[in-house]
């Protein structure tokens, strides 16, 4: 823990440097319109989590927030962008244009929810003010994760919402000085992150779906009697 | 760092099922995997009922609240007659081909693993802790949701995952941010991830960062628990899974979750900064019995429509814990989920015998199965709170605690329960008396409805003649729940 805080020591900046960057990918997610390049905004707000990660392993003093880091260098920044690339190949939608809002209304929602986060964190008194600037940013990375994934339509794209919301909770439990089971705590979330992907697969192989398409799936919801 | 005991009963508790899981995995013979399965039931709901007598303080990670321990027996307890009703179901699914052997043990592993994942959670003291059980519970409920491959259960268990994955992710957020307030208070470390001690520092956290913790674990937590408006996964999930884990899920997993927001609560109670955490209970407890007794009127799936109706009771017990009847509440989550699982274990075998699960596929089930038709006859009166099982009092004292604090939310209680309850006779009619729709498949033995026919039996036994102890029991954990 570093003994003083506040802009202007390196420690903070750094920390703070890197969650805006996160969050500036945040918004590149919400507005890109080809699927690769979503796969790489993504992958690259993957790294600079770890390096978040390996940031505050170094400035707390954590071994465990170094596990984690590596954790999350090889499965987010990794695992996930390959298998997620493998995915967009087979179903030739590497290049597909998909997009239920405009540009400028999906940046739009975006700074509203930005400005929600921080409104709401920042009238929490500046008792601890490492944390409360990092809870801001993880909440902004978490709120445009779940805007992602409301207006994105194919499961992919919401995947990958939804891998990006697990960023912003990645954020947010590394910066909390002194949490314990960190490591585990993330461990169990790519768990579940690994099965959505891994059921993504199973859809196009048991070809049960011509096209991942959500709407799709409700056409096969219960119908009123 | 002293990790404390190890190995305590409540270790045992949840280890018994999660390591019955790990060798389930490996046995190929249904009849055999089908008997370990039960064993292993039975001896989590005996260690279980031990907890209230173990003198252990527990310790890092689990050290179980009475409510805990409360949810634990109950939970382990439906496991039991779910585990029972498992052995016939999944014999007569092997035999009619709609499940593989392969399938078959997948479906004994996993039912260990939730089973367990649900008891850790309710045991442990830690909020990261409790988080990881839930999330694991939740994985592998939706693995047992989506084994049956058809398209339906895909896309039940694929918008179980995407609904809860979002609740999961809310919930840790609210985990992460409840330890931001607690570690001001007790320091950082393991201490400010403990139910007890972040409860006993709750007047010194920060109120703000309790209320901002609070919004994201009811939220969270409030998916898992089905309160309307996040339940858009429950429905399908019961449906489409096997029956003995919609009796499980339909309780249990709701059980689970509501332990929680019940702790939450107590923290945010007793800090005079944080907002008062029981508006909020009220009205999402209030939309879940509105919304739930209104939606019962067009399903025509009949596991989908009982889903809803859980969704109202559940609803209607988190109402009383929001207005304060927290005795009543309890014990209306109790007996609900008691006469739920009985239902759901006679739905399972008439779906079985008819060979389909919609209302025009199951009717008229007393001419053709009379003491199948009259068990599922039975259930439903029960789950509708009527006399004479045991609902109609929690439900009574409910709503004269309403009527009596806060009379003008007492009509559309009224009117929530009063569509439920109507629209459930009506199908009780449809499903149980008239003309018999054909049967496809052979009569269930008289025997296999046993367990069910039990659980009807403590229902009436804890409404009307609840024995002292575990009315004192009750008591006890009512007081505790009332900051």
């Amino acid at each position: 823990m570093p003994a003083a805080t506040g802009f202007g020591v390196f420690d903070y900046d750094m920390e703070h440097l890197l969650e805006g960057v996160a969050l500036l990918f945040s918004f590149v997610l919400l507005y890109q319109r080809r699927l690769s390049a979503v796969i790489n905004t993504y992958t690259a707000q993957a790294l600079t989590v770890a390096a978040s990660c390996f940031w505050q392993s170094h400035v707390q003093h954590s071994g465990d927030l170094f596990a984690t880091g590596v954790v999350t260098l090889l499965a987010k920044g990794i695992g996930f962008p390959w298998a997620l690339n493998r995915i967009a190949k087979q179903t030739h939608a590497a290049g597909s244009v998909e997009m239920s809002f405009g540009v400028y209304p999906s940046l739009a929602l975006g700074v509203f929810l930005a400005c929600l986060a921080l409104l709401v964190v920042m009238r929490i008194p500046a008792g601890a003010a490492l944390t409360r600037e990092t809870l801001a940013m993880s909440l902004s990375v978490l709120l445009l994760g779940l805007a992602m994934m409301v207006t994105r339509g194919s499961a992919l794209t919401q995947t990958i919402g939804f891998l990006s919301v697990e960023n912003g909770l990645a954020l947010a439990a590394v910066g909390m000085p002194g949490m314990p089971i960190v490591v585990e705590l993330s461990v169990a979330f790519l768990v579940m992150i690994a099965f959505i992907v891994f059921g993504i697969f199973f859809f196009r192989i048991r070809a049960q779906f011509d096209s991942l398409e959500l709407h799709h799936l409700d056409r096969i919801t219960e119908s009123p009697e | 760092m002293n990790l404390g005991p190890m190995l305590s009963l409540a270790w045992f508790v949840a280890l018994v099922p999660l390591l019955t899981a790990c060798v389930l995995g490996f046995i190929r013979h249904p009849g055999t995997a089908s008997l370990v399965n039960q064993a292993a039931a039975v001896l989590a709901f005996v260690l279980a009922l031990l907890l209230p007598f173990s003198t252990d303080p527990g310790g890092l990670w689990l050290a179980p609240d009475d409510l805990g321990i409360h949810f634990a027996i109950l939970t382990s307890f439906i496991g039991v007659s779910a585990a029972l009703m498992s052995g016939p179901y999944i014999r007569i699914e092997l035999e009619t081909g709609r499940m593989t052997p392969t399938r078959a043990r997948a479906y004994h592993a996993l039912f260990q693993a939730f089973l367990g994942f649900l008891l850790l959670g309710l045991l442990a003291d830690n909020a990261g802790l409790t988080w990881i059980a839930i999330e694991a519970a939740t994985l592998s409920c939706v693995l047992v949701v989506g084994l049956a491959g058809t398209p339906r259960a895909v896309e039940a268990s694929w918008r179980f995952f995407i609904v809860c994955g979002v609740g999961i992710a809310l919930a840790l957020f609210g985990t992460i941010v409840l330890y931001l307030a607690a570690s001001a208070a007790v320091g950082t470390g393991f201490a400010a991830m403990s139910w007890r001690a972040i409860t006993a520092a709750a007047p010194r956290c920060n109120g703000l960062v309790l209320n901002l913790a609070f919004v994201f674990l009811l939220l969270g937590y409030g998916t898992k628990a089905a309160l309307a408006p996040l339940h858009a996964w429950m429905p399908g999930a019961h449906a489409e899974g096997p029956t003995p884990v919609s009796a499980v899920l339909s309780g249990s997993l709701l059980n689970v979750a509501i332990c929680v927001i019940l702790r939450t609560r107590h923290i945010l109670a007793s800090n005079p900064m944080a907002i008062s955490p029981n508006d909020a209970l009220i009205a999402l407890g209030l939309a879940s019995v509105l919304l739930g007794g209104i939606s019962l009127w067009r399903r025509a799936d009949a596991k989908r429509f009982f889903a809803f109706s859980t969704m109202e009771q559940s609803g209607l017990a988190v109402f009383g814990f929001g207005i304060g009847a927290t005795g009543a509440a309890l014990l209306h989550l109790t007996l609900h989920t008691l006469a739920k699982a009985a239902l759901y274990q006679c739905l399972g075998h008439a779906a079985q015998r008819k060979g389909g699960q919609s209302f025009t596929e199951i009717k008229g089930l007393i001419a053709s199965d009379r003491t199948l038709g009259l068990s599922l006859a039975a259930s439903i009166i029960a789950v509708a709170a009527l006399p004479p099982f045991g609902m109609i009092v929690s439900l009574f004292l409910i709503l004269s605690f309403t009527a009596a604090h806060t009379p003008w939310l007492a009509v559309p209680l009224l009117i929530g329960i009063g569509a439920g309850a109507v629209a459930l006779i009506h199908r009780l009619q449809t499903l149980c008396l008239g003309p018999p729709t054909p049967s496809k498949f052979p009569p269930v033995a008289a025997l296999t409805l046993l367990p069910a026919l039990v659980l009807l039996g403590l229902t009436i036994l804890l409404g009307f003649a609840m024995p002292p102890p575990v009315a004192a029991w009750f008591a006890r954990i009512a007081t505790e729940l009332t900051p």
